[in-house]
């Protein structure tokens, strides 16, 4: 027999598809979701007896359509809404029973994304409603994930919600000319779905998880529906390539373990694999974009079976291309600290000192880093208690307070030869 | 088809030289032919400075006259079009024109009840 928790595992992974096709059939978020809710109704009440359908997604489409239409004609009220449930009437024989209504659900899926990730929403209600309508988190673990209180996080969504309905943003993808600043801002809602699962060390592992898996899936959809866009490709050969070590860069208790420390045998082959095949596939293109490039660094660090045989000439090269394209203080660090490997920890320290990065942690961090690799052991513990000072992260400052104390007890230049990389993750 | 309001924010202060107030009138005539052209112009219209503003209020049959706009800022709309739009990205397509042409910020606002 089935179970309820079964059915609500299958509505969640069906919950993106079938909320995008019920929009385009609706014309309204709301509509379709109430749609979906209902034909989840009806599933916990019919599945359990007569087994699940043999297309889960064909029947929750089909199913939330004609609850759709008897909201309709239970509320029709004016001569509008009557219309439009005779319209919605006119197919509902046409194909009972599935397979029409999902062909082209992948399109409709992008059209979904494209909407939610509208410039006229803010970035963080773009990163909720994709995570909602597409992801089919609730509201209360979107609202955990991104540690704001539940209430605040409905009334993100239902004022993005509000705002695609009142000023007609529209539900398609944008073409020609719109198209390139439209997909940045897609890309970039993927990547901070990522990096906000991938990021934070610690706490809610579940949900943790969860939003990395969505990362993945929606990049790995966007970049199915959009072979001809190579940042596409690179942002899913990134993500993967950095999920790959997601096994290795914490201990047990949660503690942070750096790139050069990480026990590689650890690392996911397969996600490896199939990362560096998206990275040549996108060299061979030779469109280099942001995360095409970072995406390349990574397969460099993804080849070296030690942390002695990293290819840090090809790195300090991929990261000056990175620097000309974004030159943000940022990229300057992490190329920084690839010089320092390539041309030695003073080097390095001159590129460093130059960055007006004074507020962030891991400027700090790899100052102190270089400077104990130089043997100036006093004012590396200084620019560690910097760095310190600078972050929220429990296991970052545990780690910082690890590299004091080994520089405190041990004599000049005994110190780990392990390299501080601000992309060691 | 939906309408949405374009305001033009203005800052307070003395208005440009004329060499650059022509060209932004010139551009702006351009604009409004383009708009009529599309079928998208409803109304236009510029306003005198926002220190020529008046409030009214009415409490409990009460009238307070105030002299000044309704809220202290350093800009304060100095126009607007009413525009019909089949969608916002449209209506911001027309937006970025009116911002080029005014080299002001145009903020879009959808009309409530209007829909064609």
């Amino acid at each position: 027999m089935l179970h309820i928790s079964e059915i609500g595992q299958i509505f969640r992974e069906e919950y993106g598809r079938s909320v995008a096709v019920l929009v385009r059939v609706l014309g309204s978020i709301d509509a379709a979701e109430d749609a979906v809710q209902d034909a989840f109704t009806e599933a916990v009440a019919r599945w359990p007896d007569a087994g699940k359908p043999p297309s889960p997604a064909g029947w929750i489409i089909t199913t939330a359509r004609n609850r759709a239409i008897d909201r309709l004609r239970r509320e029709a009220s004016g001569r509008e809404k009557l219309a439009q449930a005779a319209l919605l009437h006119g197919d509902e024989h046409g194909d009972e029973t599935e397979g029409i209504e999902v062909d082209g659900v992948e399109d409709d899926q992008l059209r979904l994304i494209f909407t939610c990730c509208h410039p006229a929403i803010n970035r963080a209600a773009q990163v909720a409603l994709t995570l909602k309508l597409l992801g089919g988190l609730g509201t209360a673990e979107i609202a955990h994930a991104f540690l704001v209180p539940e209430p605040t996080m409905a009334q993100r969504l239902v004022r993005a919600k509000g705002k695609i309905r009142d000023a007609h943003i529209p539900y398609r993808v944008p073409s020609g000319a719109e198209l390139p600043e439209r997909l940045k801002s897609v890309l970039a809602v993927v990547y901070l779905v990522f990096n906000e699962g991938y990021a934070a060390s610690s706490g809610a592992g579940l949900v943790r998880e969860d939003l990395c898996r969505e990362a993945l899936r929606l990049g790995r959809l966007i970049m199915e529906l959009m072979p001809d866009e190579p940042e596409a490709k690179g942002l899913l050969a990134l993500m993967l390539l950095l999920n790959a070590r997601s096994a290795a860069r914490t201990t047990s208790d949660g503690g942070l373990v750096l790139l050069a420390d990480q026990d590689r045998s650890l690392w996911y082959r397969d996600q490896i694999a199939e990362g560096q095949s998206l990275v040549r596939q996108c060299l061979k293109r030779n469109q280099p974009g942001p995360y095409q490039l970072q995406a390349a660094i990574n397969a460099v660090h993804s080849d070296a079976a030690q942390p002695v045989d990293t290819d840090w000439h090809q790195i300090l090269a991929l990261y000056g291309q990175l620097l000309a394209m974004e030159p943000t203080p940022v990229v300057a660090l992490n190329r920084a600290v690839a010089l320092a490997e390539v041309e030695g920890p003073a080097a390095g320290l001159a590129a460093v000192d130059v960055l007006e990065l004074g507020h962030y942690y891991l400027f700090h961090a790899v100052r102190a880093d270089l400077l104990r690799r130089l043997g100036r052991n006093t004012e590396a513990v200084a620019a560690y208690r910097a760095a310190q000072e600078r972050t929220d992260n429990d296991a970052e400052r545990d780690f910082l307070e690890g590299r004091v104390r080994a520089l405190t007890t041990t004599g000049p230049g005994l110190a780990a030869p392990t390299s501080d990389d601000p992309h060691g993750r | 088809m939906s309408r949405y309001l374009l305001s033009i924010y203005q800052p307070d202060g003395p208005a440009p030289e004329p060499e650059v107030l022509n060209k932004i009138m010139a551009d702006l005539d351009v604009l409004n032919q383009e708009m009529r052209d599309a079928g998208a112009w409803v109304f236009t219209g510029g306003l005198h400075p926002a220190s020529t503003s008046t409030v009214v209020r009415v409490n409990d049959c009460e009238v307070l006259t105030t002299d000044g706009p309704f809220t202290e800022a350093k800009e304060h709309v100095g126009g607007l079009w009413v525009i019909e739009a089949p969608d916002l990205d449209v209506a911001l397509g027309w937006g970025r024109k009116a911002a080029q042409a005014t080299t002001l910020p145009i903020e879009v606002r959808p009309f409530a009840g209007y829909r064609e």
